[in-house]
């Protein structure tokens, strides 16, 4: 690992002073599960690198206010998975998060990190950009909030400016009931990059909001409102259609080692079908309790 | 010049203070500044899990950290299970269940183990493999490994 100098301020003010004396050659350190990596591969050599775990704003970092969850940008993956909001009212964030990595990864890598690291792959994006997460940025000019659809930019980059930092996710829960569901395609069980991730929501109007990642340069929104994949009789070929429409930019890589684009076409139709129908499965249930 | 910081840390229950070079990671300063080498190198990106140590309780991959981030925490190593050289109950029950093959992954193994019995004093079998999922153990020993962890939760149960 190249040398560099640690910072470790405690307050947010105290951060922003830090990035901006330390030019565009900085990188913040939140979990450290990408960041450790490419610093020792040498594709990334930061002169500066600011460590963000002993900002006292951050703590807690998963806090419940209403019907909104701010969840800092130390909320560790284990935190996301163990909060039981998170569970009832965003469970496809809770499914894609208990399957980063390992325990000891989850227990270190943070929710905002796996979206400022900017992988096409990132399990979380799908969730957070079916859900409209708003990403809270701190800079020299003060907070401003972005919708995450517009955060995530492409690979490896986001809608940061330099002297910026990401300093929270807000999710609301939504106004209408609605149910949703992740999956992912992985080479075997276990740690692993996804090769498709995706994620989809129906709620009681027959919106369907599907999210998919991992077959270009970043995850997608795409959104029904025909109301054919919210409906269980709807025809196959009906939804068939819709899928192609709702695919129809997916572009995966030819030079990627996990799957071939033909493999990760096809399976992003049955990864959605299945999704689709899970989420339809818990909107019942939500309808059913309310 | 690299950057050295002092840092003050707990490590297998002893108090220490000492200068870390910001670029190390923890991994590196347990090994080569430390002298303590149960913490294995092997994968070096976190897919392993030879390199698990336990800070505050919760279990982490020591290659990707830097050692400056264990400043002001508590931190086990696989060195410090064992107390007045009498192995603990997790590492007698791998041994009797012969779960170390080449050996290599164990201190990784028993790390994980070690804080999943240290939060759930009764895990079943899926509790298990949850845990140690993050474990690789390239001998394949992973019936014994399981089952040494289920009888190491037994006998602390007794």
């Amino acid at each position: 690992m190249k040398e560099f100098s640690y910072e470790r301020p405690e307050s947010l003010d105290e951060a922003i002073r830090v990035l901006a004396a330390s030019g565009s050659d900085v990188e913040i350190l939140a979990g450290g599960t990408d960041l450790v990596i490419a610093m020792r591969d040498r594709y990334r050599e930061p002169t500066v690198v600011v460590d963000l775990k002993r900002i006292a704003e951050f703590y807690p970092s998963l806090v419940w206010d209403g019907d909104t969850v701010t969840l800092s940008a130390t909320a560790t993956m284990t935190e996301v998975v163990d909060d039981e909001g998170i569970n009832r009212h965003f469970p496809a964030l809770a499914e894609a998060a208990v399957v980063v990595g390992s325990v000891q990864i989850r227990n270190r890598a943070t929710l905002l990190g796996n979206i400022c690291n900017g992988s096409p792959a990132a399990d979380t994006a799908p969730p957070l950009l079916v859900y409209d997460a708003i990403v809270v940025v701190a800079g020299p000019a003060g907070i401003r909030r972005v919708a995450i659809d517009d955060f995530i930019v492409g690979p490896g980059r986001t809608n940061l400016q330099d002297g910026e930092i990401a300093i929270a996710l807000e999710l609301t829960v939504p106004s209408r009931p609605l149910g949703s569901a992740y999956e992912r395609m992985t080479r075997r069980r276990g740690t692993d990059l996804a090769s498709v991730t995706l994620c989809a929501a129906v709620d009681d109007a027959g919106i369907t909001r599907v999210a998919f990642g991992s077959v270009g340069p970043r995850a997608w929104l795409r959104v029904d409102e025909t109301g054919v994949l919210a409906d269980p009789d709807a025809p196959a070929e009906a939804r068939a259609a819709v899928f192609e429409g709702i695919f129809a930019d997916a572009s995966p890589s030819v030079k990627s080692l996990r799957a071939s684009p033909d493999y990760r076409r096809a399976m992003l139709r049955v990864l959605g079908a299945r999704a689709v129908g899970r989420a339809r499965g818990r909107l019942a249930e939500v309808r059913g309790v309310s | 010049m690299s950057e050295t910081i002092h840092i003050e840390t707990t490590i297998n229950g002893r108090d220490r203070a000492f200068e870390v070079a910001a670029n190390l990671t923890l991994l590196d300063v347990l090994r080569d500044q430390l002298g303590l080498t149960g913490s294995k190198e092997c994968c070096v990106v976190g897919e392993c899990g030879a390199c698990t140590v336990i800070m505050d309780g919760i279990p982490m991959n020591s290659c990707l950290m830097l050692a400056v981030e264990i400043d002001g925490r508590d931190v086990i190593t696989v060195e410090g299970l064992a107390t007045d050289g009498h192995l603990n109950a997790l590492q007698q029950a791998f041994l009797d269940l012969s779960a170390p093959q080449c050996g290599f992954c164990i201190p990784g193994q028993l790390m994980s183990a070690h804080a999943l019995l240290q939060r759930n004093s009764d895990p079943t079998i899926d509790d298990v493999n949850e845990a140690l999922g993050g474990n690789l153990c390239r001998c394949a020993g992973y019936l014994q490994i399981t089952e040494a962890v289920m009888v190491a939760a037994k006998a602390g149960k007794e």
